[in-house]
């Protein structure tokens, strides 16, 4: 499917983070990491996006959206996610409103540890995240597929059926 | 005859390249101003040739036609401008397509979409009256509409028309989607719009979009250069200079300055294109 490598497109979702892993996020932008040289666009559209950059963990408010962030993302598409809470629900696993790392509602591809995770690291995770996007990229039945897995073929149609 | 069918040709297929080349090196050079490496200049060939290949999804069918369309008579606009036929009309065809542009925006329920969608209307009711202006600039200058009329006039439009030049290169900013002017679709994604007029596209419609940007800013830079062009065939030589300056400031205007609110950017708008294309047009009048 040609060569999508250099042209990777960020959505960035704040889950339940501290704000520390976001602010290591924007420095990625700045001049001294200039994520822009690779191509990269931090877009707020996940209709455009191509690699999903979460922080912070789940909760039970915002499962529904990154729910739907994901699935609005075209195919191809890689998760990535960002500091120790949005790996496993970090420092705020134990709270009663946490569900845990953005895996439990989300396929993750990509694990990004620290606390908050360096901008070095985010870099780092984003290479990752490149090439196992133009490794997807090259499976056209994936991209084009109607549907993400059996499952959720399965699911779809038994909603359609009981509409 | 042979050059307007050159004209045409070459419009429909350099343009494309020129247009996205213009606008990596705006991303490299406005990457430099802020002190980054920035993106090679072939970025936005990259982004489009991704985009295309990504999976087609689409919020409205009906949003896939109005962006088609948008697309074509942008490319109508300029094929007419290079092969030499009348720039009013070449601008009420741009129009007509910013048009479809806009009810692509608003088809979709994005509010975002819907917001960016009213502000460029209100963009082109701030743009509108330099634009026309300019073109009846051009018929004072050198008595015609027709392009192929005016690059064989014995001087360039520019001495006659620096007010209508001014007023054209002041909203041009609003066309290019510059900042301060860039309301409908605030130019950085991650601003309150989140792109505003382009936030329902899906990745393809996108690149049909981008590709037909390329296609307008060529025009708008000929239209620019058309300012400079007389009878002498080094001319041109000049008004490529010109476009390139021209599209210089642009850039630093839109790394210098901050978003400003329609107020203003209806004030500024009107207020420069009455002040100095309206003093331009008396002038002329009376001289005539
Ligand atoms: S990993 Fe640490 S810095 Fe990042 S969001 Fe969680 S608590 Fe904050």
């Amino acid at each position: 499917m040609g060569n999508v490598k250099r042209s990777p497109w960020l959505l960035h979702y704040d889950g339940s983070s501290c704000n520390g892993c976001d602010i290591e996020v924007l420095a990625c932008l700045t001049p001294v990491y200039d994520a822009e040289r690779f191509g990269i666009i931090n877009t707020g559209d996940p209709m455009q996006a191509d690699i999903f950059l979460i922080t912070g963990g789940i909760n039970k408010s915002n499962q529904e959206v990154v729910r739907q962030l994901y699935e609005q993302m075209p195919r191809p598409k890689v998760v990535v996610a960002v500091g120790v809470c949005a790996c496993t629900g970090g420092v705020f696993k134990e709270c009663y409103n946490i569900i845990g790392g953005a895996d439990t509602t989300i396929p993750v591809d990509i694990y990004v540890p620290g606390c908050a995770a360096r901008p070095q690291a985010i870099i780092d995770g984003i290479v990752k995240a490149i090439d196992l996007w133009q490794e997807k990229a090259n499976n056209p039945e994936y991209v084009h597929a109607m549907y993400e897995s059996h499952e959720e073929k399965e699911e779809k149609e038994e909603k359609e059926g009981n509409k | 005859m042979t050059y307007r069918v050159i004209g045409i040709v070459a419009f429909l297929i350099l343009a494309p390249f020129l247009g996205g080349l213009l606008s990596g090196i705006d991303r490299k050079i406005s990457a430099r101003m802020q002190g980054r490496i920035g993106p090679s200049i072939f970025q936005p060939f990259y982004d489009v040739q991704k985009l295309l290949s990504k999976q087609f999804i689409v919020v409205n069918y009906a949003q896939i036609f109005l962006v088609v369309s948008f697309l074509a008579t942008i490319i109508v606009t300029g094929m007419m401008f290079f092969g030499g036929s009348d720039i009013l009309l070449c601008f009420f065809l741009l129009s007509t397509g910013a048009t479809f542009l806009i009810f692509a925006a608003c088809i979709t329920n994005s509010p975002y979409s819907n917001i960016g969608a009213s502000r460029e209307l209100f963009q082109m009711l701030c743009y509108e009256p330099a634009v026309l202006l300019a073109c009846i600039g051009f018929y004072l200058a050198t008595g015609s509409f027709n392009v192929s009329d005016i690059i064989q006039a014995d001087l360039p439009a520019i001495i006659k028309t620096p007010g209508f030049f001014v007023a054209f290169v002041f909203i041009l900013t609003i066309k290019l989607r510059k900042s301060p002017f860039d309301l409908s679709a605030s130019h950085h994604p991650h601003q309150e719009l989140v792109k505003g007029i382009t936030t329902d596209m899906g990745a393809r419609t996108l690149a049909l979009y981008e590709i037909a940007e390329w296609y307008e800013h060529v025009f708008l830079m000929g239209f620019v250069g058309l300012f400079f062009i007389w009878k002498n065939p080094w001319s041109y030589l000049l008004a490529v200079v010109a476009v390139l300056a021209t599209y210089f400031l642009e850039i630093l205007i839109d790394n210098t300055s901050a978003r400003v609110k329609w107020h203003t950017m209806f004030k500024l708008a009107w207020g420069v294109t009455i002040l100095v294309a309206g003093v331009n047009l008396i002038i002329l009048m009376v001289m005539a």
